[in-house]
């Protein structure tokens, strides 16, 4: 690896990033009429190269366009059928995928939008300067809205902010689950929302169609196109593995010359309590999860009726495609091949459009407002592995609460801890507002853990979902000192190695882009070296006087993941191998066994996703084969799982 | 000033001054206007008195005494009597000019009147190749304004800094060869004492390739055809014309026309380009759609490299005889010889010439009905589509209309077109055409194509815009000239592409343009503006106008320069060709690997290494 140089430091130092202020839109609401809001006049500005389009017009375009006329004489030769069917096949993927974006529907959803969120929440945060730049984008070039993706709520929370601001409404990319809502998924495509099905793999007709459509309308400057970069919402709040189907997509009206530029802008929305805390803990569980139903949906609202705290919507600086491709991509690799017929991507692009997602979910993860409650969780977390029975002391949690505070604001956390208030105070009131995790007695707080083994796995899923919002904070760092600890020696190159290894092992588990070892190694020891932790010269890491509490926490933020990749490994060893199905709950099984017997000390380990993880890695670094025949067998290579330190 | 011997050297505007008086003079050149405009003087004879005057600008475009400047009453106008604006008031000119560039007539940057010769790098003279030059007789001149005069093309560079008085590496002597065996002679002179030639036309090249390799040690010399201008003749059974290659395009067709024919060659520079460079360039005319491109217009070539003459032993009119050599020397940009001699095709003249025009709401509509007429293969001799900010800056440059009758048809026309046919006057485009031949099929044809039209929403908008439009091509050189004057700077260039990319090229390099102007601290917004102005089967050739105020700004040209990269980088990047008639020169050689392919450089390459060994024809365009 290279030396830090002083460009990559500026890009790193934290302490650069400018962040805009908040407005809370709801206070507006709560001081005069939702219905004069809801019917008030709405004039948006729209992309300047518009030319006005019915949505009726539109599925005309998509069926007359050329790229889909090549794939339906394509179909139809291929399956002996008349073109005339295949395009009414079209049409019908067409008709079931289609929104219907309806001025009145949306009025009618700000409305009791408007009701629901005076209940639910305190206030919706939004940077208003954010929104500025939106405008501009919107006014200049096709948008793409990327939001990341912790909720049901948030789509239906971000067409409600741009409808309040009187900005162009989102056409959403929707999974088809949806559908299953009668009323509500009709509802939401009058909203908006068209949708999509989940896997359509080789059927190229209606990729065809799905891809002409979405490009159609963002072309055109029909809408912003939104969609979630994560494909579907995180159930630890940590970000998803960004799916690169739909950037794509997106990404190829630049590419091929058919508009100047588009503009991606991330968005990052931030829950102080999930909606779907509870949800998302029994699913993780395996407690499979409820089908989407209108009736359920309205169950949900009923239990739901508390107080769910702030919610912050963060719009991030506009990214234009144009000069994220500008010296990466040679755009005349499209001129000889007529553009309307599909075609692979080929490496260059699809590494190019991978790193753009990485830093596109990256950008959504810097702006999520961190509450005090999430270094809470991870101290409550900590102590909890400890077994430190009685719980913590007020203020010994308020104390390291502190000191959490002041670490994550140098590695740049955008932390709202309101510095006007004495700490005790924000502590309780955080506690207060999570009562349902938190048991205190006597001064002293721990999670409300109970009998049994599945509900404090609840509890603790559900916490551990907070912690994890602040995870992409210190997890550089949290590499590095892990690294340190797990190397020989304070040889700088072994240690990178040790870094090396375990940023590779963990690349399904956190956001961390494929061959940027090198800058993250870099990013870590320079966030350390900042924050007199460390004392790194030519070859050697030095830890300092006091770097040795942040070293300990840093490695105890990692520490669960480490113990649950192990714990999924010495499974996979002891199995002959197994179908893919069986996985999940037998390893489950196997863990609740560790569990008990207090060999294994993270309870968190028994999420499913940390399970899939590790598994994805381990056959991903060759240890586990998949093999494909009668049924699905993961063939394992013990040995060689050992020899990778495993 | 100087005698009256010098004064006839001036006549031929090409070769300025100081021409040897003993030589020999045919009498036959004469400076008339393109026929595209109204003539206003015809023939000029050596023997007639020629007042004392320069005839083309040393630092500028064009005719000396013809330029737009802003009267003492602040109106624009254009001066002489060789064009049909000339003489004449343009009340728009001005308001235009101060809205889209923000230039203010108080804020003048005037060019240095007369060249500075004392700027002028003494001559790096070779004596061996000078003695037996003069043994010759073939006149030379080693004037400080004579290699000036043929140092330089009409790159905005090159201008931009004569008027400044900048002056870099000229030629060191420039010489006259009356024919082909003078060529020969001067060829075989180089050649034994390893002297630089640089053939010199008519001086309109816009890719830098005249311009001398500052880095050349060897003596330059500049190859100037123009006394080589002759028709040699005439076969009518064939429908050819075997020419001099130094014939000035205006000249040439003329002294055709004089016998009834002409060849239908009309690129835009034609008043003062000549044939030999139209083959050095791959030229392509106006109206290409009857008559073709240079390349379907020339029977037989005759070139004089350092290996001897090149030419074919007959004049077939198309022959399967291995890749055709032809090609090797069209496009050459006198890197590899000096074309002497051509055969061109000729036609009748044409019976009848009818101009038309057609509005469309939008370029997008204008693009489709441009593509539709290729489809049926119906162009007309010249279609060319102006996009809204041409169709304004056309709208700026009418004369003063003489009666209010006019003035009122004119208001009444506009009235139709925005508000009773609802036309957006910030969208619509206007699409400029001339038809060619007998007076029925004109118009048949004309029918044709406005029925094309009226499909894409087009309306006929009268022969009067029409013929505005292609006098535009003529004067906007000037113009160029009066922006300079007020801090504006600007150039054209064009591309070629597929039909389906037509209308993204002109999206995205109007708008990087733009954005490039923006980043590069450009004070003002930009004009960007483009026009398809050929159509073919497969494709078109578009035009771009790019032009920006450039007050604030230290280092202008070099701002230009990086814009106009930019402007082509993004071109190639979306499919367009790096030049469709321009060429290459030295200006767009960094592009030609990617263009043609290594395999492809090492073709072209290997034809110089065998045909120029020594790098004679060292003026380094294209390779």
């Amino acid at each position: 690896f290279q030396p830090v140089t002083p460009v990559v430091l500026l890009i790193f130092n934290p302490m650069l990033k400018k962040r805009d202020d908040f407005e809370d839109m709801l206070e507006e609401r709560r001081n005069s009429s939702d219905l004069r809001y809801a019917l008030k006049c709405y004039t948006p500005v729209l992309y300047k190269g518009l030319t006005p389009c019915k949505v009726s017009e539109l599925k005309q375009m998509v069926l007359q366009s050329d790229q889909l006329g090549y794939v339906i004489t394509q179909v139809s030769k291929e399956k002996g059928v008349t073109s005339d069917e295949v395009t009414g096949e079209a049409a019908a993927i067409l008709e079931e995928m289609a929104q219907r974006l309806q001025l009145s529907t949306v009025r009618f959803f700000a409305f009791t939008l408007s009701k629901v969120f005076k209940t639910l929440f305190r206030s919706i945060c939004i940077n208003e300067e954010g929104l500025q730049r939106l405008q501009q984008a919107i006014h200049n070039h096709p948008v793409v809205l990327l939001p990341s993706h912790r909720s049901y709520m948030d789509f239906l929370l971000m067409s409600y902010i741009l409808y309040t601001y009187d900005l162009a409404l989102p056409v959403i990319a929707a999974g088809m689950d949806f559908m299953g809502m009668k009323v509500v998924g009709e509802m939401l495509r009058m909203s908006g929302a068209f949708f999509i099905r989940r896997s359509f793999g080789g059927d190229k007709l209606y990729w065809a169609v799905f891809s002409e459509y979405v490009k159609i309308m963002l072309k055109n400057g029909y809408a912003p196109v939104e969609f979630f970069l994560e494909g579907t919402r995180s159930r630890t709040a940590k970000s998803l593995t960004p799916k690169l189907g739909l950037l794509n997509i997106v990404m190829d009206p630049f590419l091929k010359g058919e508009v100047f530029d588009i503009s991606l802008v991330p968005v990052s929305i931030s829950y102080e309590r999930t909606l779907e805390e509870a949800l998302y803990a029994r699913e993780l569980l395996g407690v499979p999860k409820p089908k989407e139903s209108t009736s359920g949906l309205f169950k949900a609202r009923k239990i739901l009726s508390e107080d769910y705290g702030s919610i912050h919507v963060y719009f991030g600086q506009p990214v234009s495609v144009r000069s994220l491709a500008e010296s990466r991509v040679n755009r005349s690799q499209f001129n000889l091949i007529p553009r309307h017929i599909p075609t692979r991507p080929s490496e260059e692009i699809l590494s190019f459009v991978n790193d753009s997602a990485y830093r596109l979910v990256r950008a959504q993860e810097e702006n999520m407002v961190l509450k005090p409650w999430v270094l809470l969780a991870f101290v409550l977390l900590q102590k909890q592995a400890a077994e430190e029975k009685q719980g913590t002391a007020l203020d010994e949690l308020t104390e390291q609460a502190v000191w959490l505070r002041d670490l994550s604001r140098q590695y740049g956390a955008f932390l709202h801890w309101p510095d006007h208030i004495p700490p005790s105070e924000v502590v309780s009131s955080s506690l207060s507002l999570h009562r349902g995790l938190v048991r205190i007695s006597e001064g002293r707080v721990q999670l409300a853990l109970e009998q049994g083994l599945l509900y404090p796995g609840f509890v603790i899923l559900s916490c551990a979902s907070y912690r994890n919002q602040a995870l992409n904070v210190f997890i550089r760092p949290a590499l590095l000192a892990s690294a340190i600890h797990t190397a020989a020696s304070n040889r700088k190159q072994e240690i990178y190695n040790s870094f090396s290894f375990l940023r590779n092992m963990f690349s399904n588990e956190f956001i961390l882009c494929p061959g940027a070892t090198v800058q993250d190694f870099e990013e870590a020891c320079y966030l350390l070296v900042k924050t007199g932790t460390l004392q790194i010269n030519q070859q050697e890491v030095l830890i300092t006087e006091r770097g040795h509490r942040t070293l300990a926490f840093l490695t105890s933020v990692l520490d669960p993941f480490l113990q649950g990749y192990q714990v999924v490994c010495r499974f996979l060893c002891e199995q002959d191998g197994l179908t893919e199905k069986q996985f999940i709950p037998a390893v489950r099984k196997f863990i609740i066994k560790h569990l008990l017997t207090g060999r294994l000390r993270y309870t968190e380990v028994l999420s499913s996703d940390l399970q899939k993880n590790a598994l994805a890695a381990l056959i991903r670094l060759g240890a586990v084969q998949k093999i494909k025949g009668n049924n699905y067998c993961f063939n394992v290579f013990p040995s060689e799982a050992r020899n990778r330190g495993l | 000033m100087s005698g009256f011997s010098d004064n006839i050297m001036r006549l031929s505007g090409r070769m300025l001054s100081q021409y040897p008086a003993q030589r020999d003079w045919d009498g036959k050149l004469t400076m008339a206007p393109h026929p595209g405009i109204i003539p206003t003087f015809s023939i000029v004879t050596l023997s007639d008195n020629v007042p004392e005057q320069e005839i083309m600008k040393w630092n500028g475009w064009g005719y000396s005494d013809s330029k737009f400047l802003y009267n003492k009453k602040g109106q624009a106008e254009f001066t002489g009597k060789r064009y049909r604006l000339s003489g004449m008031i343009i009340p728009g000119l001005r308001e235009w000019m101060e809205s889209t560039f923000s230039a203010n007539l108080q804020h003048k940057t005037p060019a240095a009147p007369i060249l500075n010769s004392s700027a002028v790098q003494p001559p790096t003279l070779n004596e061996a190749f000078l003695k037996e030059l003069k043994s010759t007789g073939i006149p030379f001149s080693h004037d400080a304004e004579d290699r000036v005069f043929r140092s330089h093309g009409h790159c905005l560079h090159e201008i931009f800094a004569l008027r400044e008085g900048k002056i870099g590496r000229v030629p060191d002597l420039v010489v006259w060869p009356n024919c082909h065996n003078d060529v020969v002679k001067i060829v075989e002179l180089a050649c034994k004492h390893n002297v630089c030639l640089i053939p010199y036309g008519g001086g309109t090249s816009v890719s830098s390739a005249l311009e001398c390799p500052p880095e050349e040690t060897r003596s330059i010399v500049s190859l100037d055809t123009s006394q080589m201008n002759r028709i040699l003749w005439i076969d009518e059974k064939n429908l050819t014309a075997h020419v001099e290659a130094g014939i000035v395009g205006q000249d040439l067709e003329r002294l055709l026309n004089e016998s009834g024919y002409c060849t239908g060659h009309e690129p835009d520079s034609m008043e003062f380009s000549s044939l030999g460079g139209w083959v050095a360039t791959r030229a392509s005319g106006m109206k290409k759609n009857i008559y073709g491109n240079i390349e379907d217009l020339v029977v037989h070539i005759k070139m004089v490299t350092p290996r001897g003459v090149i030419e074919k032993s007959c004049q077939g009119p198309r022959m399967s005889t291995g890749p055709d050599v032809h090609h090797f020397i069209m496009g050459s940009e006198g890197t590899l010889g000096v074309v002497t001699e051509v055969t061109m095709k000729i036609r009748p003249m044409p019976e009848y010439q009818k101009y038309g025009s057609v509005v469309f709401p939008n370029f997008e509509m204008g693009v489709a009905c441009l593509r539709e007429v290729a489809r049926q293969r119906c162009a007309p001799a010249s279609i060319r589509l102006m996009d809204n900010e041409q169709f304004k800056f056309g709208h700026a440059l009418k004369p003063q209309v003489s009666s209010i009758f006019t003035s009122f048809l004119d208001g009444l026309k506009k009235f139709y077109i925005t508000k009773f046919k609802g036309f957006d006057p910030n969208r619509l485009c206007v699409a400029t055409l001339l038809f060619e031949g007998d007076r029925e099929k004109v118009l048949q044809h004309e029918k044709q194509v406005y029925d094309i039209a009226a499909k894409f929403g087009g309306l006929a908008a009268g022969e009067d815009n029409g013929q505005r439009g292609y006098m535009l091509t003529f004067v906007i050189a000037y113009l160029r000239d009066l922006g300079m004057d007020y801090y504006v700077i600007g150039e054209s260039f064009e591309t070629s592409m597929p039909w389906d990319r037509v209308l993204d090229i002109c999206r995205n390099v109007k708008a990087r343009i733009v954005r490039e102007c923006k980043d590069k601290g450009v004070q003002f917004p930009p004009l960007s503006t483009c026009r398809v102005t050929q159509t073919y089967d497969a494709g078109a050739c578009v035009y771009f106008y790019f032009a920006f105020n450039y007050r604030g700004l230290s280092d202008p040209v070099h701002v230009y320069e990086q814009v106009e990269h930019a402007a082509r980088e993004e071109i190639l990047a979306n499919g367009g060709s790096l030049s469709h008639h321009h060429g290459v020169g030295k200006l767009r050689k960094e592009w030609m690997r990617e263009s043609i392919s290594s395999v492809g450089m090492g073709m072209l390459k290997s034809v110089k290494d065998y045909v120029d060994p020594n790098n004679i024809f060292g003026n380094r365009n294209l390779l």
